[in-house]
């Protein structure tokens, strides 16, 4: 997990005349405009890492310098300052040769316009990289027929590309960067250039492969809400600079600026933000073998109309209502555990808030957020609910100081620290 | 009245340097001259030797594999139509000089071209020159290389390479620059070699386009075939020039009328072929 497959450190690329100058320029802190002159500074002192098998993001506008940070990994640019680490190369330093190599075997690409040879076969533009690798044609045929497959399009070999649909022709895109097997893929606003609803589907076929294949991917986008379910890891850059590296969750309730705050302003956080960044300590959890009569006791000491029921393990069992809880005692029951309510969707801790909306109003209690092991770990109010989808209202996503007396400790948002962020949608 | 005010001796320049060219590379263009003599001679004996008809037929089927029974059968009728105005004999020297004069230019303009085309500052020297080729009036090339080659077919056939080179180059540095950048950087981030990319991306995608640039070629080549009449290259130039000295409206139309039955020929084939190439078919499909 902690190996990283790709580290950038304080990497600069200007365009111009005088490149060099300009990098000495920025270093002592001038900004973009100051060198304007000398050059177009379209990355400046960018340092990342990236880790094997992660889907990493680099998100901003247009002239944000993305395209070209990019293109910085697999030396179609050459940084003019900084060091940009693939495995044991150091891509600001080898040489056009050891550069061919290291394209044909650790880093491929895949274009936000497709570029497919229009004049080949699907096929053919997927066998293209081992063509150039110089693998014989039997080989290399049936290693293209494989990730041809892989994207859903065995059958279509011999169509041009000119006969596919744009989301196919992406997919052959795609496979053509299967077929050279690297472990880095680079994407450059691969699905931009698609219909939303295919847009959609490639993501969730990207991820899929993603999972199958473990590659590690550097992900190009200028739309948040692709970068919020792609990334497990997001770069936001502004004007050549990385201004937040962070999980969508971490950008989106802790923007590290302005500029972060209005971009994220209309995401939709209902699909990032996850139970676990709203959930807070119950004000009462009842055991399952407490008697009816304390229960109501307790129900009214707080003043609420239901709570949570656990068992001796904290697991979560279901929910209790007062008028039930009348009923028992009325019928003498001796624990409340004939009376507790099953949950029809128990909530994990990375549900996305988007699925949180209909068991919260059908319950008429808080919703009980479980852990993996089933056990109780915070609930959400219906009121918190709500007010996370006011945008402007930010702090109101942070859990408010626990305020109950009862054994359970509410998770911080980045403390639930599920292995994704966008879980919930993938 | 119209006194310059100073006089530049811009001619007198040329003309020394013309001479000076004479002089020193005396040998090379002999030997440029013999060859391409040989070159010609080989290639009208080729056009011009055996019976009209069957050369008429080999051109008709040429037509027919390049475009369809249409064009066959238009070329044939044509072809009988120069044999019938007496013209065949000069129409094959003329088409002779103009394949002969076009293939030369495209050998070195394509190369140029794409040169240009992978050198900014080789397309800033090149574009100059072609604006001058292009404008400098079609006769002005006669003179040096009358000077240097003397009279008959040669003269005629640099003086048309140097007329016809401009858009040989210019259509193909403009086709490879017009390549979709990104396939072309889609090479170079699977590891592709320049010289591959150039072969296996940039020419192929710019096909069409250098195609254009042939047709081009070829069409001035044509165009220059009468001019090159006055210097005694032979061919259909010769009867148009001698009709226009002595005023002889019915040969000159009959010798001009053939010149267009070529020039339609050699447009129709050329622009047959540029659309038989890989890419311009592939754009050419679609889904049903």
């Amino acid at each position: 997990m902690s190996v990283n497959a790709l580290r950038v450190q304080n990497v600069y690329k200007v365009f111009g005349r005088r490149p060099a100058e300009a990098v000495s320029k920025l270093r002592e802190g001038a900004s973009r405009s100051d060198v304007a002159d000398l050059g177009t500074a379209a990355v400046i002192d960018a340092s990342f890492e990236v880790q094997e098998g992660e889907i990493f993001v680099v998100m901003g506008l247009s002239g944000s310098g993305k395209s070209t940070l990019i293109r910085m990994l697999n030396g179609i640019w050459r940084p003019n300052g900084g060091h940009i680490h693939l495995g044991e190369d150091d891509l600001s330093e080898v040489s056009a040769a050891r550069m061919r190599e290291i394209r044909r075997t650790r880093v491929s690409m895949v274009f936000q316009h497709f570029a497919l040879l229009p004049h080949r076969t699907v096929l053919d533009n997927a066998a293209y990289p081992l063509e150039i690798q110089r693998v014989p044609k039997g080989e290399r045929m049936e290693r293209a027929n494989r990730s041809l497959e892989m994207v859903g399009l065995d059958g279509w070999g011999d169509k041009l590309p000119s006969q596919l649909s744009g989301g196919m022709r992406q997919r052959v895109g795609l496979a053509r960067a299967l077929t050279a097997d690297t472990d880095v893929l680079l994407m450059d606003e691969a699905f931009s250039a698609l219909d939303p609803l295919i847009r959609r589907d490639m993501q969730e076929q990207l991820i899929d492969l993603q999972q199958r294949l473990g590659k590690t991917i550097v992900f190009i986008t200028h739309d948040l809400n692709e970068a919020m379910r792609l990334g497990d890891r997001i770069a936001v850059m502004r004007d050549g600079r990385i201004v937040q590296i962070g999980t969508a969750e971490q950008i989106l309730s802790e923007p590290a600026d302005d500029y972060v705050a209005r971009f994220i302003a209309d995401v939709d956080r209902t699909r990032v933000l996850q139970a676990s960044s709203l959930m807070r300590k119950p004000t009462l959890t009842l055991r399952s073998t407490t008697g009816p009569r304390r229960a109501l006791r307790e129900l009214e000491e707080v003043q609420l109309a239901g709570a949570v029921v656990v068992d001796r393990d904290r697991k979560l069992l279901g929910t209790v209502v007062d008028e039930d809880l009348l009923q028992a005692q009325r019928e003498g029951a001796d624990t409340i555990e004939g009376v507790v309510r099953t949950l029809i969707t128990p909530v994990n801790e990375d549900t996305p808030l988007v699925d949180l909306f209909a068991p919260s109003s059908e319950s008429p209690v808080p919703l009980a957020v479980v852990d993996d092991q089933g056990r109780l770990s915070g609930v959400i109010p219906r009121v918190s609910l709500l007010e996370a989808m006011a945008p402007e209202d930010s702090p109101s996503s942070a859990p408010s100081p626990a305020n109950g007396d009862t054994e359970i400790t509410a998770a911080e948002p980045e403390g639930a620290q599920t292995t994704t962020s966008a879980g919930g949608t993938r | 009245m119209n006194e310059p005010l100073f006089t530049l001796p811009l001619g007198s320049w040329v003309e020394t340097f013309v001479d000076w060219l004479t002089d020193t590379f005396a040998v090379i263009f002999t030997f440029i001259k013999t060859v391409l003599e040989g070159l010609y001679d080989a290639l009208d004996l080729v056009l011009g030797g055996p019976p009209p008809l069957l050369i008429a037929v080999v051109l008709a089927l040429l037509a027919f594999f390049a475009k369809g029974w249409k064009l066959a059968v238009g070329t044939l009728v044509g072809m009988l139509v120069i044999q019938s105005v007496g013209q065949w004999s000069n129409a094959m020297d003329s088409l002779a000089l103009v394949l002969l004069a076009s293939l030369i230019a495209l050998l070195i303009g394509i190369p140029v071209g794409v040169w240009a085309a992978r050198n900014d500052t080789v397309s800033l020297v090149v574009r100059p020159i072609l604006d001058f080729l292009q404008t400098m009036p079609a006769f002005v090339y006669l003179i040096p290389t009358v000077v240097i080659f003397l009279t008959g077919a040669v003269p005629g056939m640099i003086a048309t390479i140097i007329f016809a080179i401009a858009p040989g180059i210019r259509f193909t540095e403009l086709g490879i620059r017009q390549v979709d950048k990104e396939v072309v950087e889609a090479g170079h981030a699977f590891g592709s070699s320049p010289g591959r990319i150039l072969r296996q991306i940039q020419i192929p995608l710019a096909l069409p386009t250098i195609m254009g640039g042939v047709n081009q070629v070829i069409m001035l080549a044509l165009s220059m075939v009468v001019i090159a009449g006055m210097v005694g290259a032979g061919g259909l130039g010769a009867d148009v020039y001698s009709s226009l000295t002595r005023v002889n409206v019915g040969l000159g139309f009959e010798a001009g009328f053939s010149v267009v039955i070529l020039a339609m020929f050699l447009d129709r084939i050329t622009a047959a072929l540029s659309d038989r190439s890989p890419v311009a078919k592939a754009l050419k499909t679609r889904a049903a």
